[in-house]
Formats: structure tokens, sequence, C-alpha cells
């Protein structure tokens, strides 16, 4: 009985109470032989493909990795072979940077009052649920928001406007992470600090967060590096730019006017007909995933650690 | 917490003194501040959704006026001679989310039934992060692969290998007047954006096979079943309505999924897609590359109007998953 959540879906002949049908052993072990045949090809298939992505990109950008890529700034001359991704690089960095700045912060406290303040209340709930929805929405729309708030007021591009969009992308992810790495520490920590007569704030940031440190580190990381990778919040904020960024403003600066990034200058370059743009546009594919999947990794190896909790 | 904080101030002014007064003082500002800034925090993250929710509205105001509800009905976005219209993108947004999702379901369903019931743990784990290093990687890269590497494949190989059997006479895989080799098309866009899917499709439907209770399956196992026949009688039977919320979620994701599609899709803005085999576009794809040349405030207001609907879409896709989620978690007695 317990088999089945509910008598109506035992099989008819049971509740007709007629004896079970005889079915063959020999068709009963290939059906099982034949499913788990396809699911190991289809975790091999998945496995294969992330595979062969990689290769392909280390086969392809190794050849773009001399000192003139991570010096050089991009080139603006189709018929030369000279010129790297080091202004894009610098960019990716600046913009990616400030976008945790702002953040990291704001999500980081977000998920302290759901964690510790809002808990099961409405208030909490309904705002855990908006942090989910907005977490699947594209990243295109984000750009389109920034665009909308600074780009089209301010008249100019800037590298500003990408960072607040990657910013916005990052929150959500920061709260919720925040908030499930603080459920993970045993309430039993939570109340010996209070016991002691430590102040609530004293409490969640000296003893909570301490003792979550490696998973706090960990969430916040793999958020920077999951927007360190996105190109469509960039493709009309930040823009892109040949020239190696001037300082905070002016045409040339941060806030001013188009910064290079790593992503856009990696999609214009990798959709011209130029062999050595295309070269350098493998080269920086090969960094990002580099950076983007060895910090995966690292914090993954770390995350291990912080999992007692 | 105040009736916490009161033992404290009294004890630690009595026996030390006046030093420790003001210590006193600044402890019971702490967490008003505190829970204050924290609170602000919280309601922020919520906040900025109807903000972005709200911008997007008033941005494409202009263009919702001057062309109504027309943009759903028209085909064509061809700025030059003045039409707006989204449904050749809606069109190729919904195809090639369709040919990703007949991919990407059945192997994570497979995967996932690897990982929860025929491999050890350990393996599972290393298996898993496999899987999950595939949503890691960007999206960019896998635009760049698919049309250095793929799209060749598709065009000199798949193409012309699937039309020449009968399959090639089925309306929807029989191409199309735009028909350019099947290279860069809607079919090609679908097979990269399955494999982006795949991460987030299969880890939702362990997390919903896990949930199946041990005893139960057991029970199965008890009767002399094979374990096929506990997957397909117990857990997939167990789990079917979280599954269906895990394939909501990756439909969610490939909707909205710009770079790699813009890559590989075609660019074909005029023409309803006849086949999967045709060039076509998507709403992302068509935002990303006609952005930063729309010049005139119309134009960049319909394209605004445009992510509004794409928002619009994938907010209902999410809201959907995670209703139904929370009730399957709810009705397997998981958390909530």
């Amino acid at each position: 009985m317990s088999t089945f959540p509910n008598a109506a879906e035992s099989p008819a002949e049971v509740r007709a109470g007629l004896p079970l049908k005889r079915r063959s052993m020999v068709g009963r072990k290939t059906a099982d032989l034949t499913v788990k045949v396809l699911s190991w090809i289809g975790a091999w298939i998945g496995i294969a493909v992330m595979a062969f992505v990689i290769i392909e990109v280390v086969r392809e950008g190794a050849a773009a990795w001399n000192i003139a890529f991570f010096t050089q700034s991009t080139p603006m001359d189709v018929t030369s072979n000279a010129g790297g991704f080091a202004n894009a690089i610098v960019g990716t960095i600046v913009i990616t940077g400030v976008a945790a700045l702002i953040a990291i912060p704001i999500g980081f406290l977000g998920g302290v009052y759901l964690a510790e303040f809002g808990r099961d209340g409405h208030v909490a709930t309904a705002i855990r649920s908006i942090a989910n929805v907005v977490m699947g929405v594209p990243s295109i729309i984000v750009g389109v928001f920034a665009f909308a708030i600074l780009v089209q007021p301010q008249q100019h591009y800037s590298g500003f406007a990408g960072s607040v969009a990657l910013a916005f992308i990052m929150l959500p992810v920061m709260a919720r992470t925040t908030e499930d790495i603080l459920n993970l520490v045993p309430n039993e920590l939570r109340e010996s600090g209070l016991a002691m007569g430590a102040p609530r704030w004293k409490v969640t940031l000296g003893v909570i967060c301490r003792a979550a440190r490696g998973g706090l580190i960990t969430g916040a990381t793999l958020a920077v590096v999951r927007v360190a990778g996105e190109t469509a919040p960039l493709l009309f904020t930040a823009l892109s730019s040949p020239y190696w960024m001037t300082g905070l403003f002016g045409p040339g600066g941060y806030f001013g006017g188009p910064v290079a990034n790593l992503t856009k200058t990696i999609y214009d370059f990798s959709g011209s007909p130029y062999p050595h743009w295309q070269t350098l546009a493998w080269g920086g594919a090969l960094l990002i995933i580099v950076a983007v999947l060895g910090m995966n990794i690292v914090v993954r190896l770390l995350f291990q650690r912080g999992k007692e909790w | 917490m105040s009736t916490v904080e009161a033992p404290l101030s009294s004890g630690a002014s009595g026996p030390r003194g006046a030093e420790s007064a003001p210590r006193g003082r600044r402890l019971r500002i702490g967490d008003p501040v505190f829970r204050t800034l924290a609170t602000a925090s919280g309601i922020a993250v919520a906040v900025m959704m109807f903000g972005l929710a709200a911008i997007l509205v008033y941005k494409s105001w202009p263009a919702i006026q001057a062309l109504g509800f027309g943009m759903l009905t028209h085909v064509a976005w061809s700025p030059s001679t003045g039409e707006y219209g989204a449904l050749a993108a809606l069109a190729g947004t919904a195809l090639s989310t369709i040919v990703a999702m007949v991919i990407a379901v059945p192997l994570a369903m497979v995967i996932a039934l690897l990982l929860v019931e025929l491999v050890h743990p350990a393996v599972a784990r290393v298996v898993g992060t496999g899987i999950e290093m595939l949503a890691a990687i960007p999206s960019i890269i896998f635009g760049m692969v698919g049309l250095f590497v793929i799209v060749p494949f598709i065009q000199d190989r798949f193409t012309p290998w699937v039309l020449n059997t009968p399959l090639g006479k089925i309306p929807g895989i029989e191409p199309g007047p735009q028909f350019q080799g099947g290279g860069l098309s809607i079919f090609t866009a679908g097979v990269v954006l399955a494999f982006m899917v795949l991460p987030f499709i299969t880890a939702v439907s362990r997390d919903v096979l896990m949930m199946v209770p041990r005893v139960t399956k057991e029970a199965g196992y008890g009767m002399g079943s094979t374990t096929w026949e506990v997957m397909r009688k117990i857990s997939l039977r167990y789990a079917n309505s979280g599954i269906v919320g895990a394939i909501f979620i990756g439909f969610g994701r490939a909707l909205g999924e710009t770079m790699a599609v813009a890559y590989l899709i075609g660019s074909l803005y005029t023409d309803m897609p006849r086949s999967i085999f045709d060039p076509g576009t998507s709403i992302a794809s068509l935002i990303a590359q006609q952005f930063s040349e729309a010049t005139d405030k119309v134009q960049v207001s319909a394209l605004i109007e445009l992510g509004l609907i794409l928002f619009a879409i994938t907010v209902l896709f999410q809201v959907l998953a995670q209703l139904w989620l929370r009730r399957v978690r709810r009705a397997t007695g998981g958390r909530a």
C-alpha cells in the first residue's frame, strides 16, 4: 500500500484482486539496463559538451596569449598584428569591482534581514519570492534599465552605467546566498550569543557571520564571477572602447564615456572578419574561462570546509 | 531584544563604573541602526524589481502610444520603413526555446535519475559538479564556440542529412523561402541553448527526486522491482509535478538568453520563420543587435517596449515556476 501515494494509483490488477501479470525477467532486466545505459550516455553528453567548449577555447585562445595581449590596448588598425586586450582587462576589473562594491554590502545586509530579522514574516517571504523572480530576469533587460536611468538622461555611455547594471544582477543573488548560508548556522550559536548579553548586531556580525565566513566569501565570490562574464548588460551601457580608461571624468573616463571591457570587445572582435581580431577574441574568451572556472573550482574547494555548518 | 540587553547594560555600568556607561549607550543605538539598515537593504532588493518594471513602462510609453498593441501583431522589425513588429521575434524566441527544451529536458531527466538513483553519492557529486560547471560558462563563450564550430557542422553535415531523410518533408522542418543552409538558424540557436539550460533543469530535477522518501523506494525494491521500475513507478510519479517546475525554470532561462542566440540565430528580422532551419531572431537578440544602432526616439522607445514584453514573459514564467515549486515542496513535505 505504501508504495503508492494513494490507492487509486495502484495497478488495476491489484484493485481488481486479480493475480499479478507475469512478466518476463529478461524483459524487465533489459529495460532496466537500457535506462541505465541511457542515463550514463546522457551524463557523458553533458560533460563532453562542457569539456568540448573548454578544449576548443583553450586550443584557439592559447595562440593569442603573449606579452602584447596582456600589455597593449585593443588594435584599431586591421592590417597590423599588434595589439592586445590590456585596456579591456582593466576595464572589466574596474566595472565589475565597482559593481561588487555596490551590490555586496546591500545584498549582504538584505540577506541578513531575511535570515535574522524577517525570517518567515510576510515581508521577508515577499522579498524572497521577488528576489527569486528577479534572478530569472534576463540580463539584457537589466542593461536596458541601466540605459534608461543613466545613459539616456546623461546622453552618453559610461563605465559606471555598466557597473550599475551588473550590481543590479548581483544584488538578489547576494541576498539569497547570504540568507541560505546564514540559515546553515545552528540556532544555538545565536542563542548563546544573546544569552551572554551581546546586542543583536554584535551576535549577527561577530558570531553568526564569523561562523559562516567561508560560505559568505564563497557566495560573494561566485556572485562577482558570475557577472564578470556577462555581456548583455554592457552592450549599451559601458559599450566598448579601443582606448585606455583615462580616469574618472571626461569623455575617456569611467563616469564620462564608453569603457573598454572584455566581454563586449570579445563580441565585437569575434564578429569581425579579420583573423587577428578573431584570435584576440579567443584569447579573451580563454581569459574569461580561466578566471570563471578557476574561481569556481577554488571556492568550491574552500566551500567543502565551510559545509560543516 | 531590549529585554536581553537590559541586564547587560545595568550589569556593565554597575561594577565597572562610569567608563562603561557610554559603551552601554552605544549598544542601545547599535541594534536599531543595524536592524534598520538590514531591513532597508532587504526592501531595496524588492523595490528594485518594481523600479525596473516602472522604468520600462515609462520609457516605452511613447512607443506604446504610437503603436498601441500593434507591436504584438505586426511581423517585421524594420526601422528604416518605420515598422516595429515583434511577432517574428516572438515566434523565433518560442521556436528556439522549444528546440532547446526538446533536447534539454530528456537529457536533464536521465542525468538527474543517474545522479539520484544509480551512482554512489561520491560519483554523483563529481558528475553533478561537471554538469553545474556548464552553468558557469558565460553565454558569450557558448556563442563563440557555436559560431565557429557548431554552425559549420550543422550547415555542412547535419542540415543536408536531415533534409534528405523523410523528416525533411515535415512542415516546420522543411526549409522555408529564407533558408540559408541551416547553419545560422533557429535550430542551431536551440541546440546551444539546450546545453545552457541543461544544468538548471538537472539541478531542480535532482532536488525534487531527492525528496522522494527513501522508505517508499525501499518498499519498491522489497517487492522485487528493478531499478528502472522503482524510478518509473515511484520516483518519477512522486516527483513529476516538481519536474514540471524544473521545466518552467529552464523555459524561463532559455527565453531570455541573449548573447549565444544573437551569435547563432541568423538575425532575420523581417519575416516569420517557416522552419527551424530558417534564420530568425529572438526578442533578446533583437534588442542586443539593434539597440546601439537605434538613434531616434521612437526606435529606442520601441526597443524598450520589446524589453518590457520580454520582461513580462519571463516574470510570468518565473512566478508560475516559483508558485508551482512551492506548492510541490509543501505537498511532498519539504521546506516551503
